[in-house]
């Protein structure tokens, strides 16, 4: 997908005016934070959960390595296969080859933020192939041409009335006087005309939440059961899995899965939690004729023993941007690729470079939100920060900002002129106040400030000045 | 109280913070007497200017360094560093260790100021045992929790405990006190439509609360909803939470007028 990231700020500012998208957005406030806070509340350990499950994918990274390769021979013990994808083309390569190879023209799939990584859809209709998405909110902005703004919600950005609006353009061969006020009227509509796809598809595609080393299986959950039908019923399941995913045992999961669904959406478990090891043996009355895994690097490995390691921990439930006030505020597409948000913020530089994406770590306040809720603990606030580090030694940020900091740390190294700055300061900026106690309008770069909101002027001379000339101090 | 058992009473030096000293000197006297009633020695370093957060937050981690040792060479004879501001404290104290190799003795010297540096409200309560400053203030406030107080440095009941021992004050809390007023330090003037919209969403749950003033432990966030709020038109006072602890909150409020303009 086309990146939009260095036109963050204007991205934002389109949101911002878009009254449509505000309403939509009003949406992540009340459909997730509530839930998530009752969810971790009702459950005693969920603080000690959040610390096993860190501690445990710290292992994994540990020995990445050995759990991949464990991984790979119980896949291929149970009849599947393994692919290795270094970069997003061998992806998407070996997806095409299988699907050419299997003679496929339908491609069911379910919900995969790497597909959407790696730009699958835009590749197999190059291909000649038809990817019809299946998760609702996926199938949603797939009929308008969109990308998900939400790695958990793709559809988050857009009101109801939208969406009936798009089902009406596309599902022309339902009656057009049909009324489509209700949400489930719309999930019943897409249920019936998905389920014509899901009996022609050849290939199903679908992500992995976890992959299990112990025993070669791959898990996805959902809450439309979607994927179980995306996996059984096509001739061959392909998985997309990112190397990261991997847990060693069935165990392990268990701990991650009870800190995924609270904190992605407030449920206990997601509705279908599905386990995949290989494909259909004999004597199963279903299940696809093959199992591949495509196990895609694409950056992945090179962020281990960097600072950003901690990253690979993420196990997408989305709290992160749930909780965003900058994300609840313009929205998942402003950050203009495929992960928004403060996960976003510190994984898009990884993949797409800082010097693109550069906006994204440095548009958030550090309120520390994410980090609070991140299942994983991932320090998000303090790896945005490395990457303003990287922008810093690069000297990828604004002339203006670098040389006015410069000067800011020349004047605060030195006590007497910082006292002098201080005091001419608050003289002219009471000069400007003119006893009204605030400016309504500032120049230069404190512009920015006074464009939403009065300057406060200083109540009268500096504290230091006041103090020193108070006697006997 | 007093640290190994000397009689004396401990030695507090204040850090002032940059937006203290320039806009909001009341602050910095209202910590004095909080910090002095409850029986400390207060001392105001004179060598003292920034803690170095905004170069830090920049990415510009020499400057941060160099104004972090500075910070550490002027505080570290104290007793306890301690600063009217949660963001100003939480700096010194969580991100001073990060400037440091292992090997670097600065390293040490970062710890070990870290371990006596506090935010002033949670020091009064937590360090001090104070449960009431025998303050008076007649009125309704609502108190937002800024970030890097609450989430770095613990800060949300301290504050509530000693406004519910004030005399004639009543505590009104707004929707989400916990959620940013979107100040963010350069943010506000890097992106300031969207700081300008959390920050009006933040003054919209003030203005609702119906209470009279709003308070918080720090001047970054409340110049940006003062700001807000005057701009809005909105008759609401702002003040930093120290003035109305220590009973200094006659004159104007953060961005009012001399004559009530």
């Amino acid at each position: 997908m086309q990146v939009t990231s260095p036109a963050f700020k204007e991205n934002a500012a389109k949101a911002l005016a878009d009254v449509t998208l505000q309403k939509a957005l009003k949406n992540v406030e009340t459909g997730f934070i509530a839930k998530r806070a009752a969810a971790a509340a009702a459950l005693p350990e969920f603080e000690a959960l959040r610390d096993a499950a860190r501690d445990l994918k710290n292992h994994v990274l540990a020995h990445l390595d050995l759990y991949l390769e464990a991984y790979e021979k119980k896949v291929v013990a149970a009849g599947g296969h393994v692919h290795w994808a270094e970069s997003a083309e061998d992806a998407r390569r070996i997806v095409t080859d299988i699907c050419k190879r299997l003679g496929a023209r339908t491609v069911t799939k379910g919900k995969s933020m790497i597909t959407e990584e790696i730009a699958l859809n835009d590749h197999l209709e190059r291909e000649g192939l038809i990817p019809v998405e299946t998760d609702l909110g996926e199938y949603i902005i797939q009929l308008r041409g969109e990308h998900p703004s939400h790695i958990v919600a793709p559809a988050v950005h857009l009101t109801k009335e939208q969406v009936a609006g798009d089902f009406r353009r596309v599902h022309t061969h339902l009656d057009a006087a049909r009324d489509l006020t209700e949400p489930v009227t719309l999930l019943s509509e897409a249920r019936a005309v998905l389920r014509e796809k899901f009996l022609v598809a050849d290939v199903g595609i679908t992500g992995a939440n976890f992959l299990i080393a112990e025993t070669g299986t791959s898990i996805i959950v959902t809450n439309e059961g979607n994927g179980d039908l995306t996996q059984t019923l096509p001739k061959a399941h392909i998985v997309m899995a990112s190397i990261e995913k991997i847990v060693p045992t069935l165990e392990d999961v268990d701990t991650l899965l009870r800190v995924l669904a609270r904190s992605a959406t407030g449920q206990e478990m997601s509705v279908y939690t599905t386990f995949s090891t290989g494909p259909r043996r004999e004597g199963d009355p279903d299940g696809p004729g093959e199992y591949h895994v495509v196990l895609l690097d694409n950056g992945r490995s090179a962020m281990l023993g960097t600072e950003f390691e901690e990253m690979l921990r993420c196990i997408r439930c989305g709290a992160c941007m749930n909780h965003c006030p900058v994300f609840q505020a313009v929205g998942g597409h402003a950050y203009g690729w495929v992960y928004p948000g403060p996960m976003g913020a510190v994984l898009t530089p990884t993949l797409i470079g800082v010097d693109k994406a550069g906006h994204l770590p440095n548009a958030s306040t550090f309120c520390g939100r994410c980090e609070s809720v991140c299942p994983m603990r991932i320090p998000l606030p303090k790896m945005m920060r490395a990457w303003r580090n990287r922008e810093w030694e690069r000297a990828l940020n604004p002339a203006t900002l670098r040389s006015g900091l410069g000067l800011w740390a020349f004047v605060a190294a030195r006590p007497g002129l910082y006292r002098l700055a201080a005091r001419v300061s608050s003289m002219a900026l009471r000069l400007l106040g003119r006893g009204r106690g605030r400016i309504a309008s500032l120049p230069f770069f404190a512009a920015g400030w006074t464009k939403m909101r009065d300057m406060p002027a200083p109540e009268g001379a500096t504290f230091m000045d006041q103090w020193k000339a108070r006697a006997g101090r | 109280m007093s640290p190994a058992g000397s009689a004396r009473p401990p030695r507090v030096a204040l850090f002032v913070t940059c937006l203290v000293d320039l806009f909001r000197p009341t602050v910095g006297f209202a910590a004095v007497k909080l910090i002095e009633d409850a029986g400390c020695e207060v001392v105001v370093p004179t060598a003292q200017t920034c803690c170095g957060q905004p170069a830090f937050n920049s990415g510009d981690r020499k400057d941060a360094a160099m104004l972090a040792k500075k910070v550490i060479e002027t505080f570290e004879g104290y007793d306890y560093l301690v600063a009217p501001s949660g963001s100003c404290a939480g700096h010194i104290a969580t991100h001073y260790v990060e400037l440091f190799d292992d090997a670097d003795p600065w390293k040490a010297r970062a710890e070990r100021l870290a371990a006596k540096s506090h935010e002033l409200v949670s020091f009064l309560v937590d360090v001090l045992g104070v449960t009431t400053t025998g303050a008076r203030f007649a009125g309704t406030v609502t108190y937002h929790d800024s970030c890097s107080g609450l989430r770095e440095l613990g800060v949300r009941d301290q504050p509530r405990k000693l406004l519910s021992a004030v005399d004639g004050l009543t505590l009104t809390e707004m929707k989400d006190p916990d959620v940013c007023c979107g100040f963010g330090g350069a943010f506000a003037v890097k992106y300031p439509d969207l700081s300008g919209a959390i920050v009006d969403k933040k003054t919209t749950n003030v203005v609702d609360s119906a209470a009279a003033t709003l308070l918080a432990g720090d001047m970054g966030c409340l110049m940006n909803m003062a700001g807000r709020l005057s701009r809005k038109g909105a008759k609401i006072e702002v003040r930093h939470v120290a003035e109305v602890l220590a009973g200094m909150a006659d004159g104007p409020a953060i961005g009012a007028g001399k004559k009530g303009a």
